[in-house]
């Protein structure tokens, strides 16, 4: 498939420098994304490595349950989807869609961290927090990793509304929730990862 | 993904088809755990051959990386970062399936 099937536009009505500003700016933040990316592939080699230390502990299929796993990732893959729609509404110059659908994708994403923390708390009310066995360390270690990120994800994602708001959708801003929404749908796929070597297998 | 950095995407069909093949992948392996309906061997497999193809589909459907459209330096990093990964955690993986299996 080529772009075309996509109905991409130009968008050449920037001066040169400017258009050369956010290539480099989106260039920039891949970067960081590949980087993040060795990141997380470092603590999932650690956690496979811990998976048998348990130290007498409880294992993962005491600890996970597959129906909070499965809401989380029905919640992560339908924000990547809402976000999507944001972009869409961006390059429809669609100003009201754009904060709707940024709050609609806020939303699926304070859920997922409130069935999170949730998850985390009660592991550590019943005593298996990090400091209960190597195993936990690197779960909560990577699990713990991929939520701060959604954090500071919604967190960007109330400043870009703000932003929608007060600035308009300039090309400043719309680069910005570009750049945004790179890092979104990048968290969704760790998580692709996370369910398939955390608790899909820790189930099984 | 293209060079520009801006929204250059105005339909919502690749996201709706990406979320179509995205349920699909993870309802199949999640449907497996549940059910338990194969053997833990190759529910493993099939487990890690729905998350390879569910991370393409995202890729391609999320965030549009195209062999022709998204610029090269991009594409460059993207498979750079792929190698470091498989030489980091690939062995592993490998290493780990042979003693959930002996």
């Amino acid at each position: 498939m080529t772009a075309g099937a996509f109905d991409t536009i130009e968008t050449a009505a920037l001066p040169a420098s400017e258009a050369q500003k956010f290539e480099e700016r989106a260039f920039g933040f891949w970067i960081y994304l590949m980087s993040d990316a060795i990141i997380f592939a470092l603590l999932f080699a650690t956690y496979l490595v811990m998976l048998g230390n348990t130290a007498g502990g409880p294992t993962g299929q005491l600890l996970f349950s597959l129906e909070r796993a499965a809401a989380e990732t029905a919640l992560l893959l339908l924000s990547s989807v809402t976000f999507g729609f944001a972009t869409v509404a961006l390059a429809l110059n669609s100003r009201l869609r754009v904060i709707q659908w940024l709050l609609v994708t806020a939303v699926l994403g304070v859920a997922f961290l409130f069935l999170e923390y949730g998850e985390f708390g009660g592991m550590i009310a019943e005593g298996a927090g990090p400091d209960r066995s190597g195993f936990l360390s690197a779960f909560f270690a990577l699990v713990g990793t991929h939520g701060l990120h959604v954090s500071a994800g919604v967190i960007w994602i109330f400043v870009m509304i703000g932003q929608v708001l007060t600035k308009g959708l300039t090309s400043p801003v719309a680069s910005r929730v570009m750049r945004l929404g790179l890092f979104w749908h990048f968290l969704d796929i760790i998580w692709i990862g996370i369910f398939s070597v955390v608790y899909l297998p820790g189930l099984t | 993904m293209d060079a520009s950095g801006l929204p250059v995407v105005r339909n919502t069909r690749p996201y709706l088809i990406g979320l179509g093949l995205a349920v699909l992948l993870t309802a199949i392996p999640f449907a497996l755990v549940a059910t338990g309906a194969l053997p833990r061997t190759t529910t493993l497999i099939i487990i890690a051959v729905a998350a390879v193809l569910q991370i393409l589909v995202h890729l391609r459907f999320f965030l549009h990386i195209g062999l022709r459209s998204t610029p090269f330096e991009n594409l460059a990093a993207l498979v750079f970062a792929g190698i470091l990964i498989v030489f980091m955690v690939g062995e592993l993986c490998g290493s780990c399936l042979t003693s959930i299996i002996a």
